[in-house]
């Protein structure tokens, strides 16, 4: 348990980190960004929501100091303060309208990425030499291609030239939001692309991580030790090398998590997907810093609490953790 | 062989950036009357909506791309060397504060956090933009690099520097440097293909310098110019192809320097299991 508790306050501490970055950030830039603002509308800004964004930023006469504690006691309120871009709605209420469809997902796309990719790469090892190791390159090469452009290769060839799948919008217009049948299907038809976008950009890495540590593990005396007591191939493929080879898998997947919620963002984008991702574009090019400073602290909070469960499942499945604290 | 093809691609990729624009000699911002035209001997990638040259724009694009990855990736390896190896050498406290530092980086989504930098940034010119990429792009080469000290400051030759009566910062610099050198430029390259997927992204979400050609800019003004809807295949397609092939390229160096260090990663006289 020593382990979790350290990694909670390594987490804890990477929050105040982040949450302190969206204070000191703006006020290291050159110009003061409600000047900023409004310069750039010409003095055509509401004075309310100048008072908001001065307010959101904790503005004001006061010391860097005072500034930097009022700022604290509106986040432990949950006060992040009015968006510009849907005055007088606060940042909040935006936020919450749009996480749900993001967290749907890069949620479903990640778990789909990560068991086929993993699966994967557990074949290749173990099949090397054969055909299989045609999908090497193909990996190598899905590395490093950016998400965005997955995603417009797809919207190119299944929405506009095929027109099997929608390119845009999060479930069709002719449909009710609400819990029937009908809206779920819409909702599932119009993921389809995107999460296949994510899938497709993301899992090349768990293919290529999988694959390298699995191939170490196959030479371990214990794997041919299995062979040679004649169990099955699947046996010592699965519950002897790919069992052992995941743990390293588990933490660089909660390290690139980061990477897929930075894709996603970019994929939203390509589809007009309404969840953060593109609120997030929305608040950076109307400038709405209050909203943009709530997105990424919400993106980076949701990063960690999904590092941290990724901690939690290397304790369940690593007994050397648990051993440590005895 | 991975490292002779990837050195190919690097190579061909870099005498375009470097030399290709001096070959061409045309604008690429240049617009004519033919729009939308496919692929021709006039235009051997075709125009974009306003008669620009995709080629042209190609070969120009490749040197902001490529430069803003390569200084992006200089900026973040120095400090990640700073970081790494001054850690790693000291220890105790100042390695436990670099070390959280590092990790805090490493966690915090880094695409996000550049989208957000660049917003508050009052001009979007090419340095900046290259300096905001290398503010989330250092931490993983300070990570290893960190490692890689802790083992090598204990060998003989560093001992007998410090014996010798070597300042601390000298002996970091030029005793211990020197030996990470190979590591430096694993990480080095990775940083570059790091850094050119973050540039292409901000300049497809139009936060970039839209005023200069990069591959990003090019797709971005290709889907506002819906190119998809029109089926303008030819204007989004060449753009990302140079990036992933100069992302596979570098991976393929990177994957060559590994497989030397770790033969049972090779692919190469392996009898298949049945």
């Amino acid at each position: 348990m020593r382990f979790l508790a350290r990694r909670l306050g390594f987490y804890l501490l990477t929050a105040w980190a982040a949450i302190t970055l969206n204070f000191l950030v703006p006020r290291l830039m050159p110009g003061d960004p409600v000047e900023l603002l409004v310069a750039r509308m010409r003095g055509n800004v509401d004075p309310a929501a100048i008072d908001a964004m001065r307010r959101a930023f904790g503005i004001s006469d006061a010391s860097l100091w005072q500034q930097y504690l009022d700022y604290l006691g509106n986040l432990a309120q949950g006060e992040l303060g009015r968006s510009i871009t849907f005055f007088p709605a606060e940042v909040s209420t935006v936020i919450a309208d749009s996480l749900p469809w993001t967290v749907g997902l890069v949620g479903v796309a990640t778990l789909i990425s990560y068991l086929m990719g993993t699966s994967l790469g557990v074949l290749m090892a173990w099949k090397r030499g054969t055909w299989l190791d045609g999908v090497l390159p193909a990996a190598t090469f899905m590395h490093a291609v950016p998400y965005f452009w997955v995603a417009l290769a797809l919207v190119f060839v299944f929405g506009v030239t095929l027109q099997w799948f929608p390119v845009s919008r999060a479930y069709g217009l002719d449909v009710m939001p609400g819990l029937t049948g009908e809206f779920a299907g819409s909702v599932v038809y119009h993921a389809a692309l995107p999460a296949v976008t994510i899938v497709v950009a993301s899992m090349a890495d768990r293919i290529l991580g999988m694959r390298n540590v699995m191939v170490t593990t196959l030479g371990e005396d214990y794997v041919v030790m299995a062979e040679a007591k004649g169990l099955t191939s699947r046996r010592v493929m699965w519950a002897y090398a790919a069992r052992n080879a995941i743990l390293p898998n588990i933490t660089s997947f909660a390290l690139s998590l980061g990477f897929v919620v930075g894709g996603s963002v970019l994929t939203e984008i390509v589809f007009s997907y309404p969840g953060i991702g593109s609120m997030l574009l929305k608040a950076v090019e109307n400038e709405d810093f209050p909203l943009m400073q709530g997105i990424f602290l919400v993106i980076s909070l949701a990063v960690l609490v999904a590092n941290f469960l990724a901690d939690l499942a290397y304790v369940v499945l690593d007994p050397r953790t648990r051993q440590e604290a005895e | 062989m991975k490292i002779k093809i990837g050195i190919g691609i690097l190579a061909f990729f870099t005498l375009t950036a470097v030399l290709g624009p001096l070959l061409i000699g045309a604008d690429p911002a240049a617009t004519s009357d033919d729009g939308l035209q496919g692929p021709s001997a006039a235009h051997w990638l075709g125009t974009t909506q306003t008669g620009q040259d995709i080629l042209t724009q190609i070969v120009y694009g490749a040197r902001v791309s490529m430069g803003v990855g390569v200084l992006s990736a200089v900026i973040a390896n120095a400090v990640a060397v700073a970081a790494g190896l001054v850690g790693g050498y000291f220890g105790g406290a100042v390695d436990e504060v670099l070390s959280v530092l590092t990790n805090i980086f490493l966690v915090l989504p880094a695409l996000p956090l550049i989208i957000v930098l660049a917003g508050y940034l009052p001009q979007r010119g090419v340095a900046s933009v290259a300096v905001v990429i290398a503010v989330t792009g250092w931490a993983w080469g300070a990570r290893v690099l960190r490692a890689q000290t802790l083992s090598v400051r204990r060998r003989d030759f560093v001992q007998a520097a410090r014996a010798s009566g070597e300042g601390p910062f000298r002996i970091i610099f030029f005793e211990i440097l020197p030996v990470l050198l190979p590591v430096i430029a694993t990480s080095f390259l990775a940083t570059v293909v790091a850094a050119i997927l973050a540039e292409a992204g901000l300049s497809f979400l139009g936060l970039a310098d839209l005023s200069t050609v990069s591959w990003g800019s090019m797709l971005y003004f290709a889907q506002n110019g819906q190119a998809l809807l029109i089926g303008a295949w030819w204007w989004f397609i060449p753009p990302g192809l140079c990036i992933a092939l100069i992302g596979t390229g570098l991976a393929l160096v990177n994957f060559g320097i590994d497989e030397i260090a770790n033969p049972r990663l090779r692919t190469v006289k392996v009898k298949a299991r049945t």
